[in-house]
Formats: C-alpha cells, sequence, structure tokens
C-alpha cells in the first residue's frame, strides 16, 4: 500500500491550522447556543454540526426553520449557500484527485472553508510537494480544527446562554478571510479576479438563496484566467 | 410528520447534499486529466470566492443591522493590507482583531 504519511509536513499543516481553533471555537460554540435556543435536543444540534459542518449553511437552516418555511425551501437554500465548496472540489482534484476513492472522500467530508484556502494556498508557494506531503498538509490543518468544531458546539449546547455582543464575534469569520485573501494576491490575474469578485457579490447581494456569491465566484474566475491568458501572451510576442 | 421527524429529514438531506456538493469533482473526475482551460479558472476559485464571501459581511454586517460601521470597515482594511504585505495569515488575524477592538473602543 502506497503511504501517505509525511510527518513534517502534517505538523506544518497542523501549526498552519492551530489558530483557526480561535475561529471555529466561537462559531460552533454560537451554532450551539442558538441551536439549543431554538429548541433542538442534544442530539440534533450535534448532529448538524457532525454531518453538516458548514456554520453558514446551518445557520441559515436554523433561522428558515425559525421563520416556517417549507422543508424543501430549508434544504435548497441550506444547500445553495454551500454551492462555493463544489467549486473548491474542482480546485482540489489537481492536487489530491490521484487518492485513492475512499481518501478522497475522507478529504471531501473535511473540506471547508479554512482547509480548502490554507491547502491550497500551501500547495501553490510550493509546486514541488508531493502526493503524500499534500495529503498529510491536508490532514494537518483539519485535525485540530474538525474536533474543536464538534467540541464547540457541545459546549455551546450545553452552555446555553449567549455570548455577549461586545466581543464582536460575528467579525471573526470575515477577519480569518481576509487575512488568507492578502497572500493570495499574488499577481494581477489574483487582484482582479478578486476585485471582480467583490464587485459582483455586492451587485448580486439581492439574488435570492445567496446565488450572488455563485455568480460572484464564476465571473471571478473568468476573469482571473482572461488576465493570466493575456500577460501570457503579451510576454510572448 | 411531527417536527421532530422534520428536522432529521432536514439534517440527513444537508449532510448528503454538502458531501456530494464537495465530493462531486473530486469523486467524479479523480485522476484522470482535466483541459488546460479548466486548470487556469480552477487557480482563481479561491480567490473569486473568498473576497465574494466577506465583501457583504464586512459592508453590511448583521451585528448592526446592515448598517455599515466604521471599526468593522477599518479592520477589514488593516487585515487584508498586513496579509498582503507580510503574506503571514497569523500577523493578519491579530492586527485585524487588534484594529476592531480599538475601533469599537473609539467609535
Amino acid at each position: 500500500m502506497a503511504s501517505y504519511w509525511d510527518r513534517s509536513t502534517f505538523w506544518r499543516g497542523f501549526r498552519d491550522g492551530l489558530p483557526f481553533v480561535l475561529v471555529v471555537g466561537p462559531f460552533g460554540m454560537l451554532f450551539g447556543v442558538v441551536a439549543t435556543e431554538a429548541g433542538l435536543p442534544l442530539v440534533q444540534v450535534m448532529s448538524f454540526s457532525i454531518v453538516v459542518i458548514a456554520g453558514a449553511a446551518q445557520f441559515t437552516a436554523l433561522q428558515l426553520m425559525a421563520d416556517n418555511a417549507p422543508t424543501v425551501v430549508v434544504i435548497a437554500s441550506a444547500l445553495a449557500v454551500n454551492l462555493r465548496m463544489a467549486m473548491y472540489s474542482a480546485s482540489m482534484t489537481p492536487h489530491l484527485g490521484p487518492l485513492p476513492a475512499w481518501r478522497r472522500a475522507l478529504v471531501a467530508y473535511s473540506l471547508v472553508d479554512q482547509s480548502y484556502a490554507l491547502s491550497v494556498m500551501e500547495y501553490e508557494k510550493r509546486p514541488e510537494m508531493t502526493l503524500a506531503q499534500k495529503t498529510s498538509y491536508f490532514a494537518g490543518v483539519i485535525a485540530p480544527v474538525l474536533p474543536n468544531w464538534y467540541l464547540a458546539t457541545l459546549v455551546g449546547a450545553l452552555v446555553g446562554q449567549s455570548i455577549p455582543g461586545s466581543f464582536a464575534l460575528d467579525f471573526a469569520v470575515p477577519i480569518t478571510f481576509l487575512a488568507m485573501i492578502g497572500p493570495m494576491l499574488r499577481t494581477k490575474a489574483h487582484v482582479a479576479a478578486a476585485v471582480v469578485s467583490v464587485v459582483s457579490a455586492l451587485l448580486f447581494a439581492f439574488l435570492p438563496w445567496n446565488l450572488g456569491l455563485i455568480v460572484a465566484g464564476i465571473a471571478g474566475m473568468m476573469t482571473g484566467a482572461f488576465v493570466e491568458l493575456r500577460t501570457e501572451n503579451k510576454d510572448m510576442t | 410528520m411531527s417536527e421532530s421527524t422534520t428536522i432529521w429529514v432536514i439534517i440527513v438531506a444537508m449532510g448528503l447534499g454538502s458531501f456530494g456538493l464537495r465530493f462531486l469533482f473530486l469523486g467524479v473526475i479523480g485522476d484522470r486529466e482535466m483541459p488546460e482551460w479548466v486548470l487556469r479558472h480552477l487557480r482563481y476559485t479561491a480567490v473569486a470566492v473568498l473576497p465574494g464571501l466577506v465583501a457583504p459581511l464586512v459592508l453590511w454586517p448583521s451585528a448592526t443591522g446592515g448598517q455599515p460601521d466604521p471599526a468593522r470597515l477599518v479592520a477589514a482594511v488593516v487585515t487584508l493590507g498586513v496579509g498582503y504585505v507580510t503574506k503571514n495569515v497569523l500577523a493578519a488575524i491579530f492586527s485585524g482583531a487588534g484594529t476592531l477592538f480599538l475601533g469599537l473602543y473609539f467609535f
């Protein structure tokens, strides 16, 4: 059996993933609190976080359930919030596609914003990484994050009291994403893709089911590819 | 259908759906070669999705009822700027969080 284990790369991933415990913790706790206050029993609150592991989609579902939306609408809206995961999956395929199916299934299960963004950044920074190193890095990133997500949900559900609003925890998620975007803006093509993404997301924010983000994602990817192609052609002539 | 059953249906459907979306390309394409133009687009997935995800959260934070908030705007600019210049995610997070707390205190 081929080995997919590279010890030092795993621990590098672990170190890079560790700070995100500070973000995922409060977010998971908040879900535990809100879901419990909405009247869900502990076993359902925990099932949500273990089966779905997608904070934004889980909050969307809770909100719609509280509004007594039809079940089909709840499911469709929450999944629309998660559509970006399909784009992450596509983006990971050139790197982790050669893994055996059951390992790809494990990667898919733990493919969240943080594990995706950190891994793709690392793969681009070190193109010489082997499959074993890429796999170990991904596993390292997720190792501190995922258990903490479950645990934080549990603590939130058990403690059940609101976190003081003055902590401004709502902004923990935007700050960590912004911190990851900064280092990603390596070329003109990356910057152009990001700018188009922001403008489209704001312009199409009125679309239901978070579809504005999908429009922004597609427009951003096309912009990046276009600018990259143009830059290459210019270099050749 | 009782309310509890409905919630279980939602949990299971969301779980299967989310996994399906995450497995879609990894599972189906796997080791097969993808055309160059597809790869070219995929290289920009992260910078095309994450900025669009945060932009509305920065401009219209739910904590202020969707009103733009100077403390959060400044914190966002500082986080992005420090991340861009230092290429250090941690440094960016701490500068951004520090700015936010100072901003909330002063504004």
